[in-house]
């Protein structure tokens, strides 16, 4: 028997990587590029807030209320945003602000993600009665206007930061649970999954390890969009004031408490709304990136 | 095609009744009742609360109080609002056409400018005014458009004073309301300030009601003109000699807007959560303000019809479009 030796030769160079493929087709388009870039500058305000910030967010300046910005006649440096209404400094509200969109981004899209994942996952697998009873109830609550919706949910549970979290994964549920179980419908009739059944795999194995990881592509795009659409729909309920209440530096409701000084001092009005204008902006584009990439039917 | 709309029509039913099952449990969950809500600070003898809640019927068993409110629903009465004391149905219907004029407009403005721009976008690809059209339509998409009021606000109304800021006609201006639109009211009373006032008071809603879909009309429309533009037919067109505007127009474009029509029709829903915002800002007297006074002042009945109604017409107005979508495209009739 002879003894075969392995050089270092003869194992295929590894190609492009699947991770280094995807990195090459997303950063392919420029949009996508500078969505991430934007959403690192954002997690990083986020995370580093109370450096960042040149004051604290709840901060009160008496003596400079409606200052404006640095750039405006009788602007200073010392507040490069101006102030608001009584007096705190607008790039510090800001910053901290960014900390409360991301958090409700990800708190929303993960229960989201999670709950609808697991539904779509059964109503795909095991179809019949449970599949139709899940699915008319997304359509229920597809029928409703999201902000409608999310009123709706916020009415019941009461405003704040925490329930309007709750009622965007609510809002946002439907359409998880509609994508997961499509794609494990597809999923569900190929042969791999035919041939691990027959090796003995149980539902459980073969819905969350077999199924669901082929099934994550959508998943990961449509989880991007709904950060934007959880930002926005925060932002707007913020702005009904149903959501974070005063004086949560949240960006909507920064807007709602500036309003009746719009004439007087426009930018207590322009800077939170081009906030929540650049973020939403930063992930759709990173969206569409993350889209164009991982759809190998665009694939050229 | 008709067993096509009887199948399509039969889903709707389960639908419908489980946002009667949402809109009559949501009143349900809602901390505080509608007597103690009534009764405010001072609050209120046992005895009349009682007696109110027995009038409301709010102390009957549950599965009792829905079986009710269904027959109630199917009969057209959707309770009285408890601040206006007004029937919710006709409340709806006073204030519904001012929705639908301010989504009508909106929706126009959004297909009129959308479509060409979709189209002009896929034609020159990849040049300018494709960039321009695909970056001025994903910022339209991300708009908060609440704040793109504000800033509209800011710039037509106060710097230029060109616009009203909010209602839908000036104070001094009475037009009998035959129809509950405005425009058609002015314009039958023959009161041409009137009609001016209207119009100028349409202006800035319309606009940012319908820049989200104005957006997606746009995108959509770039990507379907994009894969129609690769077909074969359309290549056998070009290569008959046929002028470009006649393929453009007669063999691509009339394929290009099955997806579109789609899209178009699913906007409704969209446009009536954007009607909330809108017509909270400029003080539009339609049903998304009025539901937002609903839920604040907790008017249960109206935010139950409410809610109710607005689901009913989407469910309706998505059946259309799907019926629609049969009609012009067969392989889903016979699918």
């Amino acid at each position: 028997m002879s003894e075969v030796t392995i050089s270092a030769a003869d194992i295929p160079v590894a190609g492009p990587g699947t991770l280094r493929e995807f990195w090459l087709t997303y950063t392919q388009s420029r949009g996508a590029v500078i969505g991430l870039a934007l959403i690192v500058v954002l997690i990083v305000l986020a995370i580093g807030a109370n450096v960042i910030a040149p004051y604290s967010p709840n901060e009160q300046f008496r003596d400079f209320t409606l200052a404006p910005p640095a750039w405006h006649d009788g602007g200073s440096v010392r507040f490069l945003l101006g102030t608001d209404p009584v007096g705190r400094d607008i790039l510090s509200r800001l910053i901290h602000g960014a900390r409360l969109s991301l958090l409700i981004g990800l708190i929303s899209v993960a229960i989201s993600l999670s709950l609808g994942v697991v539904l779509g996952l059964v109503a795909g697998y095991f179809r019949g009665l449970v599949e139709t009873t899940i699915m008319r109830l997304m359509d229920v609550m597809l029928a409703l206007p999201s902000l409608l919706l999310a009123i709706a949910v916020v009415a019941i549970l009461g405003p704040g930061l925490i329930n309007a979290m709750y009622a965007i994964a609510i809002v946002l549920l439907p359409h998880y649970v509609r994508l997961t179980r499509a794609a494990v419908i597809a999923e569900a009739a190929k042969e791999y999954v035919a041939s691990s059944r027959i090796a003995g795999a149980g539902p459980l194995r073969l819905m969350f390890s077999t199924i669901l990881p082929n099934c994550a592509a959508p998943l990961i795009v449509q989880a991007t969009l709904g950060f934007s659409n959880a930002i926005l729909d925060a932002a707007a309920l913020g702005f009904l004031g149903l959501g974070a209440q005063p004086p949560t530096p949240e960006w909507g409701s920064m807007l709602a408490d500036a309003l009746e000084f719009i004439q007087r001092a426009s930018w207590v009005v322009t800077f939170p709304g081009l906030a929540i204008l650049v973020t939403v902006l930063a992930f759709n584009l990173m969206g569409d990136g993350l889209r164009d990439a991982l759809d190998p039917k665009l694939k050229r | 095609m008709f067993t096509f709309i009887l199948r399509r029509a039969a889903l709707i039913v389960p639908t419908f009744i489980g946002v009667t099952l949402l809109a009559f449990a949501l009143i349900h969950l809602i901390p505080g009742d509608p007597v103690e809500n009534l009764s405010g600070e001072r609050g209120m003898d046992p005895a009349r609360r009682a007696r109110l809640l027995h009038e409301f019927g709010l102390d009957r068993p549950l599965p009792v109080q829905y079986a009710d409110y269904v027959g109630q629903v199917l009969r057209g009465d959707l309770g009285t609002s408890l601040t206006t004391h007004e029937p919710v149905l006709r409340e709806f219907l006073t204030l519904f056409p001012a929705t639908v004029e301010l989504a009508f407009f909106a929706m126009l403005f959004a297909v009129v400018v959308g479509l060409p721009a979709g189209i002009i976008a896929a034609l020159k690809r990849n040049t300018v005014a494709d960039y321009a059209v695909m970056g001025v339509s994903l910022t339209g998409y991300s708009m908060p458009i609440f704040w793109w009021a504000l800033l509209l606000i800011l710039f037509f109304s106060v710097q230029l004073g060109w616009t009203p800021v909010s209602g839908r006609i000036a104070v001094e201006f009475d037009v009998p309301a035959s129809t509950g639109f405005m425009l058609i009211d002015a314009l039958r009373a023959g009161d041409a300030g009137a009609f001016r006032s209207a119009v100028s008071h349409l202006l800035l809603p319309t606009l940012v009601l319908g820049t989200i879909p104005l957006a997606v009309i746009a995108r959509m429309t770039r990507s379907s003109m994009l894969e129609v533009l690769r077909e074969d037919y359309v290549r056998t067109a070009r290569a008959k000699g046929l002028p470009r505007w006649q393929v453009v127009l007669v063999h691509a474009l009339r394929n290009a807007l099955i997806p579109v029509i789609t899209v178009i029709g699913l906007q409704v829903g969209l446009l009536l959560s954007g009607a909330i915002l809108t017509e909270t800002i400029f003080s539009w007297p339609g049903v998304g303000n009025w539901l937002v006074h609903g839920v604040q002042s907790r008017d249960y009945p109206v935010v139950q019809g409410g809610i109710l109604l607005i689901a009913t017409i989407v469910i309706s107005v998505n059946l259309f479009v799907d019926l629609l979508y049969g009609v012009i495209n067969p392989r889903i009739r016979h699918a």
